[in-house]
């Protein structure tokens, strides 16, 4: 690729930062956002990983008030809700991630493939795409979570393997637009090949639509992570928020008032989505000048 | 309406059916490559016993042969006995199913009701009061996960102040009988539904809301106002019967989400319905309850999906007419 058309992309990209920190609620989003990366890369300096395992909570109270010594408690089997809550951040930032990842190389490639096909590639990518549209999420993702395995990377191509279809989607259309555009009539007609037309036409014009849907996707996978796990399909020795609240919910946190048992990582989880949610929502704005003002 | 459109959405309805199907027995089938290895107390079998069970399930000879007769017992209602109970999970479905209904039944009246009131009342008029109250609060939503909100109405409205039941769906000590059954039941139905109800809320209102600042745009709504007509009139017969049509679609998509919230909702609130049985089919490694589980979710949200579908082809011409 020419050093123009990457000091162009720089620039372009500096500007998309630019205006991303000047919109108030995108603002608000990365703040949080930093807050959670930081408890995430800091959680070893405030606790042991071992902290985390059944046995480390043998010689503290049950169910213990915040204190000086616990500032978030403990947990019914007396382990520091603190160091589960920071150790947590990882875990629900690792699935969410990586499902993204997965979800938006499955939905681009396949997005690709059928908006540029034709005939009965096309339609059955189409169909492929319907069908997985209508499955419902959860109940998909639990089965096979059930059967392929509970370790937080299963979770994470699981997550991402049944979250694809509706970015495929969203891709197809830009796509059979972008097919219709003079510049790659122009291309076609100078004898340019698929590949040529696929890699310096159609992927920079669909590259802004796929990042702005995977931040939106995101908080998607990090509910659905918390979810599976709250129903126990979670890693027993890498807690991430949803396990937590599990926990909570099957020791009786709740009839016993221990709210600082599920109240930090039910919040936890709610900023992390929040803060994935406000940056989508204005990259969106950003990369689609006709939703200015919303 | 055109016949021939009706035809082409019940093949496409009955294909997508079967593809569920098919998709059902390659997961537990092919996926997984012995279904018999989650079974409780496995390691204590003779080979003998191991055989029966494996007969009892239906789980030998070739994969086509178990293919066939799996499509064949499904289409006739027979889904196998549960690990668990070893009952047929045709009964234990039947026995959980009424009060799922009930739950999810509500809760998506009460979702798609408000969620649609908030969002044309936020985007007909953006920027309002209503507007900066309600789209934070949606979004604040949006990110909650349903059980959270749940967890949440248990420990303070259910056995903090103790205004509702913490869980089931009739008090066992008393046995009420006519409108104090009713009672007792709709009683320990108000958390549930509100959880399932305030947990999806957020996506409707907030697609409603993106839909009506579209339909704003739109020229005849300038001719209506140019009109003379009212501003409650250029809302209610122009603004917000176009801005409903795209939601359509979006309410279907969503009722399968409103579908996964019950797993949750139930669980938390121990509520003895379909829910409750996927929960405790995760923890009993119940494969067959649980096929038998995502294929009736499947198939409930794909038929809502088709209905929505027929819906927005009777609302709108331009469908209606082929264009």
């Amino acid at each position: 690729m020419s050093s123009a058309a990457w000091t162009r992309r720089r620039a372009s990209a500096r500007r998309v930062w630019r205006q991303l920190r000047s919109d108030r609620t995108a603002l608000v989003g990365l703040i949080l956002l930093a807050l959670f990366v930081t408890m995430a890369l800091t959680a070893p300096l405030f606790a042991e990983r071992t902290e985390l395992q059944a046995a480390a909570g043998r010689n503290n109270p049950d169910l213990a008030a915040p204190s000086g010594k616990f500032w978030l408690g403990t947990d019914d089997i007396g382990r520091d809700v603190f160091a589960l809550v920071m150790w947590g951040a990882r875990v629900s930032l690792y699935i969410g991630l990586l499902a993204t990842v997965v979800a938006v190389v499955i939905g681009s490639v396949l997005g690709l493939i059928a908006g540029y096909s034709r005939g009965w590639i096309s339609r059955l990518m189409l169909a492929i795409d319907d069908f997985f549209l209508v499955l419902p999420f959860i109940p998909l993702a639990i089965v096979l979570a059930l059967l392929l395995g509970r370790s937080p990377t299963v979770l994470a191509l699981v997550i991402g393997g049944t979250f694809w279809a509706g970015g495929s989607r969203l891709i197809r259309a830009q796509v059979l637009s972008l097919r219709e555009r003079g510049y790659v009539e122009r291309a076609t007609a100078l004898g340019a090949s698929n590949r040529h037309i696929i890699v310096r036409h159609v992927v920079p014009g669909v590259a802004p639509l796929i990042i702005a849907n995977a931040t939106l996707i995101v908080p998607g996978a990090i509910l659905a992570e918390s979810t599976l796990a709250f129903l126990g399909l979670g890693d027993r020795f890498s807690p991430s928020w949803g396990k937590v609240l599990e926990g909570a919910q099957a020791s009786g946190a709740l009839t016993l008032n221990a709210w600082w048992y599920y109240l930090p990582p039910g919040l936890c989880i709610i900023g992390l989505v929040l803060a994935f949610t406000l940056i989508g929502n204005a990259l969106e704005r950003i990369f689609d000048p006709r939703l200015v003002g919303r | 309406m055109n016949a021939r459109l009706l035809v082409r959405k019940l093949i496409d309805a009955i294909v997508l059916m079967a593809m569920v199907l098919v998709f059902n027995f390659f997961l537990f089938r092919v996926v997984d490559r012995d279904p018999l290895a989650r079974f409780r107390g496995r390691s204590k079998l003779s080979q003998e016993q191991r055989a029966a069970i494996i007969k009892r399930f239906g789980l030998d000879g070739s994969k086509w042969e178990q293919f066939v007769r799996y499509i064949s017992r499904t289409v006739r209602g027979d889904f196998g006995r549960s690990f668990d109970s070893t009952r047929p999970v045709s009964s234990e479905i039947l026995d959980s199913l009424p009060n799922t209904l009930l739950l999810v039944g509500v809760s998506t009246v009460l979702t798609v009701a408000i969620g649609i009131w908030i969002g044309i009342r936020a985007g007909w008029r953006r920027g309002s009061a209503f507007d900066r109250v309600t789209t934070p609060l949606s979004m604040a939503l949006y990110g909650t996960p349903e059980f959270f909100l749940g967890m949440l109405f248990l420990a303070f409205l259910g056995a903090k102040l103790g205004w509702f039941p913490t869980g089931g769906v009739l008090d066992p000590a008393a046995h009420n009988t006519g409108f104090a059954n009713i009672a007792d039941r709709a009683r320990h139905l108000v958390l549930p539904a509100a959880t399932l109800t305030l947990g999806y809320l957020g996506s409707y209102s907030l697609v409603m809301r993106t839909s009506m600042l579209d339909t704003l745009r739109e020229d005849y709504l300038t001719t209506a106002r140019a009109k003379g007509l009212r501003d409650r009139d250029v809302m209610r017969r122009h603004a917000v019967p176009n801005a409903l049509l795209p939601s359509v679609s979006l309410i279907a998509i969503g009722f399968g989400f409103i579908v996964g919230g019950a797993i949750t909702t139930e669980t938390v609130f121990s509520y003895p319905g379909l829910g409750l049985a996927t929960y405790r089919a995760i923890g009993n490694n119940d494969l067959p309850m649980m096929q038998a589980l995502f294929m009736i979710s499947s198939i409930a949200v794909i038929g809502f999906n088709i209905l929505a579908d027929l819906v927005l082809t009777f609302l709108d011409p331009r469908i209606r007419v082929g264009t």
